[in-house]
């Protein structure tokens, strides 16, 4: 299978990605090629131009400024992976980034690229709602920065305007009494979650005083569950309450049907990934 | 589409072409230069079959333009025996019956090649985790696995033999 024909652009410089998307119309971006280039193959995207960004070195590097970790849009899934810093700033990256695709996928997929393509069955995006990270953009009106939730519209539908690129990634570090958690109900390495879910959650002792309980793949975009978030915010966790939520989450979910099950099966498990995902925080929190 | 002028390191033999943007790094390597190892099963990243190295990383060939390979150094299993005769983990193949139909294997053994010199010395569950990206409907993958464990001892054993020398 190839890919319709394209013109192909490499970029060298961020201003320099800008300027081409602005100059070629209906450009696309190719960070990872992993999510783009099987679609141009299948003809679900035929774009008459690509930007490779992939030799931009401004995109790369993992910082901490603050009590932002900083992420260059255009480090590999294994460079994240593989981050001392990112494991001791927001580990829930490590452990979801290790069930993210295969090795050699890991090696070309971005995390940027995965955040900014806009499929319900990536997991960054939800993993990005939870962490309540904020997403930097640059286009020919200049960066700006805004906030993880409210991003994700619709399927292959974010908040990114037409020329704009992807820069950064700037995620919270890991505070005093936060833990993480991550359960993905996946057929076989390398396939989309049938259902996935990142958690977030701040502890006072044994009261959950904040948590944010982020869902992939069940729904035309990422989202949170925030009905089973209202009922657990400051409260101590039961298995009634934590079963209460589980129904919220199953009334939150629109999944659509397709090889990896029914809509019923999938929200179910939704709720299934996100309880076990709220435990581990929680047991992740007192550690 | 006017075609592009591309430069890589090919088993470490310099190799000048012209390509189209839209050609896939493997159709280069198998149609354009002659080197059928490298094979071609999904061709939409999921089986592994087609993994080359590149720049010293494991990537799936299938799912990499061929102009994203200008100027980089690219390993295929024609590069893997050298005047001294087969790689350790062609051996180890060998050796283990690490193959039934053969399909899978030179995919395998690329990504084995790469796999044991990012983790030396692998458990059993991380050789699993670190081969997860290829696929194999014969084997079973025992013998696969058993292959990627005596390569990683007869690697060990060989660098320890040059180091003591």
């Amino acid at each position: 299978m190839i890919p319709s024909e394209f013109e192909y652009h490499k970029a060298t410089s961020i201003q320099d990605a800008i300027a081409k998307l602005a100059e070629n119309d209906e450009a696309k971006i190719i960070a990872g090629g992993h999510s783009l280039l099987p679609m141009m193959k299948l003809r679900f995207a035929e774009p008459p131009c690509l930007i490779d960004i992939n030799g931009i070195e401004e995109l790369r590097g993992i910082s901490v400024e603050g009590d932002m970790l900083v992420i260059g849009a255009m480090n590999t899934e294994n460079e994240v992976l593989n981050s001392p810093l990112v494991q001791e700033k927001c580990s829930l990256l490590t452990e979801a980034i290790k069930l993210v695709a295969d090795p050699q996928v890991r090696n070309r997929g971005t995390i940027g690229g995965d955040v900014a393509h806009g499929d319900p069955g990536n997991d960054h995006p939800a993993i990005m709602l939870a962490l309540d990270a904020e997403l930097v953009l640059e286009g020919p009106d200049g960066k700006r920065t805004t906030p993880a939730n409210g991003f994700f519209l619709g399927t292959y539908w974010t908040g990114m305007e037409e020329g704009e690129l992807l820069t950064q990634i700037r995620v919270p570090v890991r505070e005093q009494g936060v833990g993480y958690g991550y359960a993905k109900l996946k057929r076989k390495t390398g396939d989309y979650a049938v259902a996935g879910s990142p958690v977030y959650v701040k502890m006072n002792g044994d009261t959950v005083s904040d948590i944010r309980i982020g869902l992939t793949n069940v729904g035309p975009c990422a989202f949170r569950a925030e009905a089973a978030e209202n009922l657990l915010r400051g409260n101590v966790i039961t298995d009634d309450l934590l079963k209460e939520a589980g129904a919220l989450i199953i009334d939150a979910c629109d999944p659509a049907e397709d090889l990896r099950g029914s809509p019923e099966y999938k929200s179910h498990m939704a709720a299934e990934m996100a309880k076990r995902a709220i435990r581990q925080a929680i047991e992740d929190a007192r550690n | 589409m006017a075609k592009q002028h591309i430069s890589f390191n090919l088993n470490g033999k310099q190799v000048d072409t012209l390509v189209e943007p839209r050609e896939l790094l493997v159709h280069t390597l198998r149609e354009n230069l002659n080197l059928t190892g490298t094979h071609i099963g999904c061709e939409s990243s999921h089986c592994g079959v087609c993994t080359v190295d590149m720049n010293g990383q494991s990537v799936k060939s299938c799912t990499v333009l061929a102009v994203q390979a200008d100027k980089t150094e690219v390993k295929t299993v024609e590069g893997l025996a050298d005047a001294d005769g087969l790689h350790e983990v062609q051996k180890a193949f060998v050796e283990e019956h690490g193959l039934q139909c053969g399909f899978c294997t030179t995919g395998m053994m690329m990504r084995a090649y790469r796999f044991l010199q990012e983790n030396p010395n692998p458990t059993e569950e991380e050789i699993r985790w670190g081969m997860s990206g290829n696929l194999c409907r014969c084997t079973g993958y025992q013998n696969i696995i058993k292959a990627v464990q005596t390569a990683a001892k007869n690697l060990q054993n060989a660098n320890k033999s040059v180091e003591t020398a």
